[in-house]
């Protein structure tokens, strides 16, 4: 087992962070581990969600925000859910993911090229564009094998356009996305 | 059931794509069943999970600008098919309770996002407004003796504080909706467990696994059909089953349905409105199973 000296490594300013952010009390975990046990996701982190909690407790900004799990949770709401003392975990694990943006954590690119890639889509036109949002995380990801078995399926049905359904209100939205980013610097 | 209720209407952007048979069935099962739904003019993205993922406040403003036309439409509810639509819309009403967050999504918008528009699910109102009773006196194509696996997927019933609709660990109300049609409802353990969600293209082998779970029960508990609710969970299980498939060695052609779709061929609606050819996995077995019941329930 891993030992964690937290004398030398705690970071009351990551936890506070964590804690304004989340309006989240992270004090209330008991490590029970009933996120963990009903996380569908268990299998594919490389730290379990319970665990991540007992980090955040701990100040391990730098273990924490550099995590493969924190990209891999599809926020399904099971341990929030389940969670005895009514902690939202899912939003907690959201706020960690903002974080590590924050501090240029990117631990599994490909998730954050796609969430890109789909915002990108909706700031340009209001909607988002599956085509263009496929052929934009292919070139940006260089995988330009992903999912080209399902073309044959997908086609021939007429399901996906070709020209993005663009809304008279796009600059209303591209606004939104600007207004943001300015925030941000 | 009384008259027709009106409520707006916000279909989702993978209504316009990769669910548009959900969107097409959405819309002739509610004419039917004497829901008027009212398209919330230039509606725009949600945002999805990405928004979120980057953001609450950009999330929320995103939802926001749709609530403002919906109260500008003079709409006081507003309703989706998708869960993931539903979700944000709902979370963004949830969290502007508190004024703090308020003001920071109203930076953002054009003008301050409505406080008083409430959001439901498509299936929330069919059984709660309209009702299983009801569907079963205007069922004409009963689905007799068909085997189903309802499957609900994470979002529409979670978290509870929030979602306010169903039971968060064992909904039953499409499973009403479904026997109220004739159909045999499997025990279905799985109901609210993620399918791999938008992992599908960036971590595909987390779709292949969760996904395949689903199958894996459907199949054990002899379903002939799964039945879906969300636009995404569907993408996975049925236009990815062939993904799926060669990465557990199974060989499923397990058909999974919106649940639109079979409601509206029970109450009788024509096939081509209901988008069945949009399906990948083929369909075909179930529907002739159901025009001809003596057969199926033999």
């Amino acid at each position: 087992m891993e030992v964690i000296n937290i004398t030398k490594s705690y970071d009351p300013d990551f936890v506070a962070e964590v804690e304004a952010e989340s309006e989240q009390n992270v004090r209330l975990c008991y490590q029970c581990g009933n996120c963990t046990a009903g996380c569908p996701y268990t299998f594919a982190y490389d730290i379990p969600v319970s665990q991540i909690m007992r980090l955040v407790q701990a100040g391990q900004k730098e273990k924490v925000l550099s995590c493969r799990s924190i990209w891999i949770c599809a926020t399904c709401e099971s341990c929030t859910t389940r969670c005895p003392n009514d902690i939202d975990v899912a939003r907690l694990m959201d706020v960690l993911r903002h974080m590590a943006r924050r501090y240029n954590y990117n631990a599994v690119p490909t998730v954050r090229t796609f969430v890109d890639s789909f915002l990108n889509s909706v700031e340009k036109h209001g909607r988002v564009f599956e085509m263009g949002l496929m052929a934009a995380y292919m070139t940006k990801t260089g995988r330009f094998w992903t999912d080209t078995d399902l073309s044959p399926k997908v086609l021939p049905k007429g399901k996906l356009s070709f020209k993005p359904h663009r809304i008279q209100g796009r600059d209303e939205v591209a606004k939104i996305f600007e207004r943001y980013k300015e925030q941000q610097r | 059931m009384s008259e027709a209720r009106t409520y707006g209407y916000y279909p989702g952007c993978s209504g316009m794509g990769t669910s548009m048979e959900y969107e097409r069935s959405t819309r002739a099962v509610c004419e039917a069943l004497g829901i008027k739904l009212v398209e919330l003019e230039d509606w725009s993205c949600c945002g999805s999970t990405p928004a979120h993922t980057v953001d609450h406040v950009l999330s929320a403003a995103l939802s926001g600008r749709n609530l403002s036309i919906a109260e500008s439409m003079g709409l006081d509810t507003v309703i989706t098919p998708c869960p993931s639509c539903l979700t944000n819309l709902k979370t963004a009403t949830h969290r502007m309770e508190n004024p703090e967050f308020r003001s920071k999504v109203d930076k953002l918008l054009d003008k301050p996002a409505p406080g008083g528009v409430a959001v439901k699910s498509v299936l929330q109102v069919i059984f709660e407004d309209v009702g299983p009773d009801a569907i079963r006196e205007k069922v004409v194509r009963p689905l007799d003796g068909l085997a189903l696996a309802p499957y609900y997927g994470c979002l529409m019933n979670r978290p509870p504080e929030v979602m306010q609709f169903d039971d968060p660990e064992n909904p039953t109300s499409m499973d009403e909706i479904l026997k109220a049609l004739g159909a045999d409802v499997v025990p279905y353990g799985l109901k609210v467990e993620c399918c791999g969600a938008s992992h599908g293209i960036a971590q595909k082998d987390v779709v292949t696994t969760l996904s395949g779970r689903l199958l894996d029960l459907a199949y054990a508990e002899k379903a002939v059909a799964m039945v879906t609710a969300c636009p995404l969970c569907q993408m996975n299980l049925d236009l990815r089953q062939g993904q799926i498939n060669s990465a557990n060695k199974t060989n499923y052609k397990m058909p999974i349905f919106y649940y639109t779709q079979l409601l509206g061929i029970a109450l009788g609606l024509p096939e081509k409105e209901l988008g069945f050819d949009k399906l990948a996995v083929n369909p075909a077995p179930v529907l002739k199973a159901i025009q001809e019941p003596s057969h199926a329930a033999s």
